[in-house]
């Protein structure tokens, strides 16, 4: 693949899920058992052959840090390039980023030294399987100035949405920002790839301007002088902006269409942490769950997803629920559409029960 | 400053366990599988981190290629280091006296100068053979305090069984007047776990000693052990108290591999007091949707069947309508739909097409008389046929 740098917002969205990023970035949210939703966008770059990854941070990353720790879970601890975190650069007197332009001149400094020739960017707040190596082939290919990735679904009705309309050459010919939810539209998936010397000029030229918006300013007002491409991605695509999104990107796991799909014939990278073997008891029932490394189960569990060390007390029946990291569930306790945070204690013979629109949403190290 | 380590450990993984027929086909014994997400070398390496020995020789010398890309620069055991760290010791060719390693001793001492490059004052012997969680810290203390020259670890067996082993026959204060290398009228109950600390210095003058004499076979248990007590060193045991186990035989790696079971498991893996390393695989969380009791399952399988009293290790698919009962499945195995295994240990990446029955159930395969006492063997790699039988006590490596 060409040359090329990777650049990750990992802080970007978080008032869509703020039960979730409360004590995190949306980077870090705990996804699938045992991943952070960060290793989604991370894995798609280190499996399209990057080797230097950009981490744009804001505030609460303490999370994000714990998880990514060197880098060396996804092969980026490295002399050359490897991760780099890139923590918000202001003077004291001003206020941390606030917008997407102001995030990126935070990795102006990471880009000028980079010698690669092209730039992805991406956002961590979503599920997909995406190759790098060919969106470059594409941009190169129609001599673009900027590549849009796109997927086709349903809009949805959120606090910023961007559709394209795009001709046969795949030219972007408009940019929507907030289109009327309905029907489905070409929905960008906040990826995007651009030469590196072009974005540069690009953060340098939104900011003598002062331009606020990346979508409003510079797409939309764009579109006709930037050679502006779209690229579809095919397959599965859900991205967190709701708790409800949460919950159902969680659920598809139980798919096996979607799991072969996300995790077949490649790596997912994440930290490893070396739990047990997940272990079963004489009473454990368990349907249609992802079930991981240090879970200890003595109950009934059905649709669920355990993330490691969740122990299930006996006759405990735990249903559609996802429970974080080390969740202790109570003999006799009866779950039903709950998200429980990491480290939460619920005591023996308690009944919970949400929804599948407004699950139960239990704080990190709760006790209930 | 000189640069120099305390304790170094050199871990003895030459061996080629024939006991264990089929599964040490291609690999040696340390890097067989154990308990669904681990290799027996996790247990030794995973002892030394956690007592605080950073600085480990692996000895290899049969089939090392899988027991090599395991261990691979340490990192899952937190043994990458700067200076220290493990590393892999293979027999190499010098100017003159080039030889394989003729037995446990010579091992070690054709690594002597490994050894002294760390200038260690103790070194540890290990064996790639054993389960246990051990802290080495105690008894390098227990060896340091009676001022001894050699420390054995040693447990109580039952009586019956202590001609299988060494035996330390001991005075009141723990120190060592006799040893018998599996002696057919025990004295004492009392096991060697073949863990010793060597007071350094010592220990490589009885190896060059044992060198010299041309009628030695080279093996501590035979020949340094005997010269160290004969010369009147300080030789101590040091009693251990817990799980150990020597896998090295079919029934008792099924054995250990089953003592991991249970609401108060024999040998309790988890335990962040003390916690076993591995090369943990990046696989996702297992999906499971059949029933499994009294059993653990690593990351990755689809376990669609029914699991009862076994051990399923990483990536493992059991299809509906299979059975698995009494087992040990090590990873990357394929059991489909119909097949049952029963009592029996499958090694990696093994497929059991539709209907193949294999082994028999645990309560009359344990009354045949054979090698592996009952227990069905499959070796790496095998592939077993729509509607195969593979019969109790058999041990396979071919497709059948």
């Amino acid at each position: 693949m060409a040359s090329t740098v990777g650049v990750i917002f990992s802080s970007i969205n978080e008032e869509n899920v703020p039960e979730l990023t409360k004590v995190r970035s949306i980077g870090s949210v705990p996804y699938g058992g045992r991943y952070r939703l960060v290793d989604f966008a991370l894995s798609n770059m280190v499996n399209s052959g990057i080797t230097t990854v950009g981490m744009i941070t804001k505030n609460n990353y303490q999370s994000l840090m714990d998880h990514l720790g060197s880098g060396k879970d996804w092969d980026l601890a490295r002399k050359e390039g490897g991760l780099i975190l890139l923590p918000p650069y202001s003077s004291s007197s001003e206020i941390l980023y606030q917008n997407r332009l102001e995030a990126l001149r935070c990795a102006t400094a990471f880009l000028n030294k980079a010698t690669a020739d092209f730039v992805v960017l991406a956002d961590s707040d979503a599920i997909y399987k995406l190759d790098y190596s060919k969106i470059i082939e594409a941009h190169t290919a129609n001599n673009a100035d900027i590549t849009m990735v796109y997927h086709e679904h349903d809009i949805k009705k959120s606090r910023y949405y961007i559709t394209f309309d795009i001709d046969k050459d795949q030219r972007i010919t408009s940019v929507n920002i907030n289109p009327p939810a309905i029907g489905k539209g070409k929905c960008y998936v906040n990826v995007m790839v651009a030469r590196r010397s072009y974005l540069l000029n690009l953060i340098q030229d939104s900011q003598q301007r002062g331009y606020k918006s990346f979508g409003r300013d510079i797409l939309a007002h764009g579109v006709n002088s930037i050679k502006m491409y779209g690229y579809k991605l095919e397959g599965y695509y859900e991205s967190i902006d709701s708790i409800n999104s949460y919950l159902k990107a969680n659920m598809d796991l139980l798919n096996k269409n979607v799991r072969n799909e996300i995790f077949g014939d490649r790596d997912v990278y994440t930290k490893i942490n070396d739990s047990a073997p997940a272990k079963f008891s004489e009473t454990a029932k368990v349907k249609n769950s992802l079930v991981s490394d240090g879970c200890i189960i003595e109950g009934t569990v059905e649709n669920c997803i355990l993330f490691r060390g969740v122990k299930i007390g006996k006759d405990a029946v735990v249903k559609n629920c996802i429970l974080m990291t080390d969740n202790v569930i109570g003999d006799n306790c009866n779950l039903n559409y709950v998200i429980s945070d990491k480290n939460s204690v619920i005591r023996d013979n308690r009944t919970l029960s949400g929804c599948e629109v407004q699950p139960y949403f239990i704080n990190k190290g709760s006790l209930i | 400053m000189l640069r120099k380590k305390e304790c170094v450990a050199m871990l003895l993984a030459g061996g080629q366990g024939s006991r264990l027929y089929a599964l040490t086909n291609n690999i040696a014994k340390p890097a067989v599988s154990f308990g669904a997400k681990y290799r027996i070398i996790d247990f030794p390496l995973s002892n030394c981190i956690n007592s605080g020995i950073d600085t480990v020789g692996v000895l290899t010398q049969y089939q090392p290629l899988v027991l090599n890309e395991y261990v691979g620069n340490g990192q899952p055991w937190d043994l990458d280091r700067t200076f220290g760290g493990v590393h892999i010791l293979s027999p190499y060719e010098a100017k003159k006296d080039t030889s394989w390693y003729k037995g446990t001793a010579n091992a070690i001492y054709q690594n002597i100068r490994f050894m002294k490059m760390y200038n260690p004052e103790y070194v540890l012997i290990l064996s790639g053979d054993h389960i246990y969680k051990m802290d080495y810290d105690k008894m390098l203390q227990a060896h340091k305090d009676t001022n001894a020259d050699c420390t054995i670890a040693c447990m109580q067996v039952p009586m019956k069984e202590a001609s299988r082993f060494g035996i330390l026959n001991t005075n009141h204060d723990g120190s060592i007047y006799e040893f018998e290398e599996k002696p057919k009228q025990p004295k004492s109950d009392l096991a060697s776990m073949g863990i010793y600390i060597f007071t350094a210095s010592k220990l490589f003058k009885y190896l060059e000693l044992d060198e010299q004499d041309p009628n030695s076979s080279n093996d501590f248990g035979k020949n340094i052990l005997p010269a160290m007590l004969n010369a009147g060193e300080k030789m101590q045991s040091y009693r251990f108290e817990g799980y150990w186990k020597d896998v090295g035989t079919i029934s008792s790696l099924l054995e250990a591999n089953m003592d991991l079971l249970g609401a108060v498991p024999n040998f309790e893996l988890d335990d962040s007091k003390h916690v076993i390393h591995s090369r943990s695989p990046l696989a996702p969380p297992a999906f499971v949707e059949g029933e499994v009791i009294n059993s653990i399952v690593a990351t990755g399988g689809e376990v669609e069947g029914t699991v009862i009293n076994s051990v399923v290790g990483t990536n493992c698919v059991i299809e509906k309508g299979a059975i698995v009962k009494d087992s040990v499945l090590m990873g990357n195995i394929v059991v489909k739909a119909g097949a049952q295994v029963n009592y029996s240990i499958i090694d990696e990446e093994v497929t059991i097409e539709e209907n193949a029955v294999i082994g028999l159930a645990k309560e009359e395969a344990s009354k045949i008389d054979g090698k592996t006492s009952g227990i069905t063997v499959l070796g790496r790699g095998v592939n077993v046929q729509k509607g195969g039988v593979v019969p109790a006590g058999e041990i396979v490596d071919k497709n059948v």
